[in-house]
């Protein structure tokens, strides 16, 4: 049983229409569990007050941006090299979310960050990575939108996500540079889980994984549309010959 | 409600915009979903009835 | 390879091929940002190697639509495409077209605008330098961005939405050279890696604009 059965579409609707109603029940649960528990049951921090509580949807979800963007790299190289539909259709699925969670990451980095900066918004070296990685999820969805031929949109934005995902790392580092020279440590202190207390951070885990989860469930349903649209698509193109 | 002291407003207007911002794409992936499949449903059926 | 970048340099500098319009562009571009930031010498001092640095990647980004755009039209980007040079060899020459008639140009001019910004006399040999060491690698993403868009009618926006998140990196650098310049502080680190962006993008950026030319052929 190798992972590549699932590249079949016919297969992958099969096995992901089984899945998904798990997938939903378990993220549903996981999101309530490890929220209410964050928010209603963790004390306050000494330093940032209540403010703390933000970390259970700023974390999760500014970590799910990047992955986000991660899943859509390996598989457009899956699909330039294995030619596999579904691999490419997940990508073009995983995108938006992606982006809403680059949009959450960035809103809640913001909010978090103004009792302590007394503005709104402070080119962090950390905020202003994910303003960039939010302007290379709309450039991916743009191309998408803009080329007409459905293969050649997919090998168009794969090729754009490897080379922007070359660009996005080296941002990563330039942005540090500019910012506060290139060794010194993040500024949002708490955005490092491992740093976490413990008091803090299981109920972290628990939310990270109702986001992984929330984007599992989006993205199976979102990789099922595209399949449908694509198929749709094929019939339409058949309707017009005959 | 937890005591959320004088970052009341800014820990609620967080949770806030993170509520509305995912429950507004759950809303799309569904009803991109639910469209997309309903269209499928039509053109297929047009599909078998021509043969 | 040499026949082709004299004939894309030629085309380039003939009349409405877009060689002025880039500097006059950056002219008006640096004439119009006092009138928005206020005349104030310290200030403009301040911001005039980023604002000479934007300004020129901004400038630099008119022509590059029509880097293939023409040769698509007229059939000679498929002749190329399939021709014994390679098409990678093909890209570069044409960044390199583009470089020599845009980036070039305004890395030279720049220093002269910058005295309407009272940019520092010390900093002007850095801010032509970076922006000679830069350029070209904006000249290269921009060939990438336009060899993804070459089908689309209206695609010179989004080349600029695909393109522009692409130049932050060499921007940070090339404006870090110039403000440090100014203050007479080292130049060395920010070169570096301005330089080295640079040769990363002309080395490999060609084989995958090439990909993505062969795509929009097909």
């Amino acid at each position: 049983m190798s992972i590549w059965e699932y590249a079949n579409p016919k297969k992958f609707m099969q096995t992901s229409g089984a899945l998904l109603p798990w997938a939903v029940g378990l993220s549903v649960l996981m999101l309530t569990v490890g929220l209410v528990w964050g928010f209603f049951f963790t004390p306050d921090d000494y330093k940032q007050g209540s403010t703390v509580k933000i970390i259970y949807i700023h974390v999760p979800a500014a970590l799910m941006a990047i992955n986000a963007w991660g899943m859509m790299l390996v598989t457009s190289l899956i699909w330039l090299i294995r030619r596999h539909h579904v691999s490419v259709l997940a990508a073009k699925a995983a995108a938006p979310i992606g982006m809403t969670m680059t949009l959450v990451a960035l809103f809640t980095g913001a909010i978090w960050g103004q009792p302590m900066w007394g503005a709104w918004w402070a080119w962090d070296p950390r905020l202003t990575s994910f303003l960039i990685l939010f302007l290379f999820y709309l450039g991916y969805l743009a191309l998408w939108s803009a080329i007409e031929n459905p293969d050649a949109a997919a090998d168009l934005t794969s090729v754009l996500c490897i080379v922007g995902s070359v660009f996005a790392f080296l941002s990563r580092y330039a942005v540090l540079f500019w910012n506060q020279g290139l060794h010194q440590g993040a500024s949002l202190s708490m955005d490092r889980a491992e740093h976490v207390a413990d008091v803090f951070a299981y109920p972290l885990w628990v939310s990270i994984a109702g986001f992984v989860l929330l984007f599992v469930t989006l993205v199976l349903i979102g990789t099922r549309t595209e399949i449908r649209a694509r198929r749709m698509q094929a019939l339409l193109a058949r309707e017009k010959l005959d | 409600m937890p005591d959320l002291g004088k970052y009341a407003l800014t820990v609620l207007s967080a949770y806030g915009v993170t509520l509305a911002l995912v429950l507004a794409l759950v809303a799309y992936v569904l009803i991109r979903a639910g469209r997309v499949k309903r269209a499928l449903a039509e053109v297929e059926e047009r599909a078998t009835r021509h043969g | 390879m040499m026949a082709l970048l004299l004939r894309d340099l030629r085309l380039a500098t003939r009349a409405g091929g877009g060689f002025g319009l880039s500097l006059t562009f950056f002219l008006i571009l640096v004439t119009l940002v006092p009138f928005g930031v206020g005349p104030e010498g310290g200030r403009l001092a301040s911001i005039a190697p980023g604002i000479l640095w934007v300004g020129a990647l901004l400038a630099s980004l008119l022509s590059l639509d029509r880097l293939f755009a023409l040769d698509h039209e007229d059939g000679t980007l498929e002749q190329l495409a399939t021709a014994p040079l390679p098409l990678e060899a093909v890209v570069a020459m044409k960044a390199i077209a583009h470089w020599l008639t845009t980036g070039l140009p305004l890395a030279l001019i720049a220093p002269l605008l910058g005295v309407l910004l009272n940019l520092p006399v010390a900093a002007m040999p850095w801010l032509a330098l970076s922006l000679a060491a830069g350029t070209p690698a904006l000249s290269m993403i921009g060939a990438f961005g336009a060899g993804l868009t070459v089908g689309l009618k209206r695609g010179g926006l989004l080349l600029s939405l695909l393109v522009l998140p692409l130049y932050v990196p060499t921007l940070i650098f090339g404006a870090e050279v110039a403000r440090r310049g100014a203050e007479g502080a080292a130049t060395g680190t920010p070169m570096a890696f301005l330089g080295a962006i640079t040769l990363g993008t002309l080395a490999l950026l060609p084989y995958a604009t090439a990909a993505a030319i062969r795509v929009n052929l097909r």
